[in-house]
């Protein structure tokens, strides 16, 4: 695993800090949705990691899949994912507050989904 | 399914383009207790994997391990995209005291969890049935795994055993198996739409 090029990240888990050191990390869970903005090339200063991540992400992916991929901590993906987004190369899909919980709505949604498996 | 496996699975299986909205279940119990059984048989992916290191705020309370400060705790999840718009992420997890700050973050705008019982070892639930209803407010419910030497006692016996509340659900499961995995997922979301909570708040 090559961290080398996160020396200068805090790398310490979203999930223990709740994400209270960076406030933009607060929204991203590892069920989180993002996706690559197509249109955005990434810098060339980013490192070869944060290539492979936006590479993946050329579809919709969860942020726990996305470490899954890469073999990384989900609380070290979220810190390049949070970054990423900043510079314009990853969009958050999902459209949802991180705290709220789901509506009656959308459970309803899940349920009928479930009843047709 | 080789989950010893460090070889990075092969990427590539995008949700829908319609999914923009994603939930969460947990599937917590003791080691071995087939949480990630029950994730296989029902995600459409297969189950991937994360490793977080934490560091163990109670050092200690692993007799085992007195001195060690950093664990590894793995996560293994699967994924069902539910209807066209929704993902449904099932996230497996121990649910012990000492990884509590690592599943707390994981419990946050959750659905719910699915707590997994294995009745030859019942007291292995214990410390993650006290840490769902003590640090949490997420509803769930409780499955019991039937293992072939398992003792065949009545739910109702494990329900008084556990000291569960008369609402909370609790059903027999083969966690191999896709349809009796998919009717624990639905107990719990039906159980979950009873919630006080559900009655008036729409996300
Ligand atoms: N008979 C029977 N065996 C099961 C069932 N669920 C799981 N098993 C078996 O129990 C063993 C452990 O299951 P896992 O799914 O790996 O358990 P786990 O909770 O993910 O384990 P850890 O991640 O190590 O904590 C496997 O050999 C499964 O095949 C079940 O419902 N019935
Ligand atoms: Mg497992």
């Amino acid at each position: 695993m090559d961290t080398e090029e996160y020396r200068d990240h805090p790398v310490r888990s979203y999930v223990l800090t709740s994400g209270r050191a960076h406030p933009s990390r607060n929204t991203l869970r590892p069920e989180t949705l993002v996706r690559a903005v197509e249109s955005r090339p990434v810098l060339s200063t980013a490192g070869r990691l944060e290539r492979e991540l936006v590479q993946l992400c050329q579809g919709t992916l969860a942020l726990a899949e996305v470490a899954a991929y890469l073999a990384l901590p989900v609380s070290l993906v979220a810190v390049m994912v949070s970054d990423l987004v900043d510079a314009g190369n990853l969009t958050i899909r999902s459209n949802h507050q991180a705290h709220v919980l789901p509506g009656k709505d959308i459970l309803e949604k899940i349920l009928d989904g479930l009843r047709k498996l | 399914m080789d989950s010893a496996s460090s070889d990075r699975p092969v990427p590539g299986q995008h949700l829908a383009p319609t999914v923009a909205r994603s939930v969460k279940i947990l599937v917590v119990g003791a080691f071995g207790v087939g949480k990630t059984t029950l994730i296989g048989a029902v995600s459409e992916i297969d189950p991937l994997r994360t490793e977080e290191r934490i560091t163990t705020a109670s050092v200690g309370i692993d007799p085992g391990q007195p001195n060690k400060d950093t664990t590894t705790v793995a996560m293994d999840f699967g994924r069902i995209t539910v209807t066209e718009d929704i993902a449904l992420y099932l996230f497996g997890t121990p649910g012990q005291r000492r990884f509590w700050d690592l599943w707390s973050g994981l419990a946050d705008g959750a659905v719910g969890a699915l707590v997994m019982i294995d009745t030859r070892h019942l007291e292995d639930s214990f410390e993650v049935l006290d840490q769902l209803e003590l640090r949490t407010r997420i509803p769930f419910a409780v499955v019991v795994n039937q293992f072939p030497d398992s003792p065949d006692y009545p739910l109702e016996r494990v329900r008084a055993a556990l000291d569960l509340l008369p609402e909370t659900p609790i059903v027999e499961c083969d966690a191999r198996d896709r349809q009796s995995a998919v009717l624990t997922l639905i107990t719990l979301v039906e159980h979950a739409m009873t919630f006080p909570v559900f009655q008036k708040v729409n996300a």
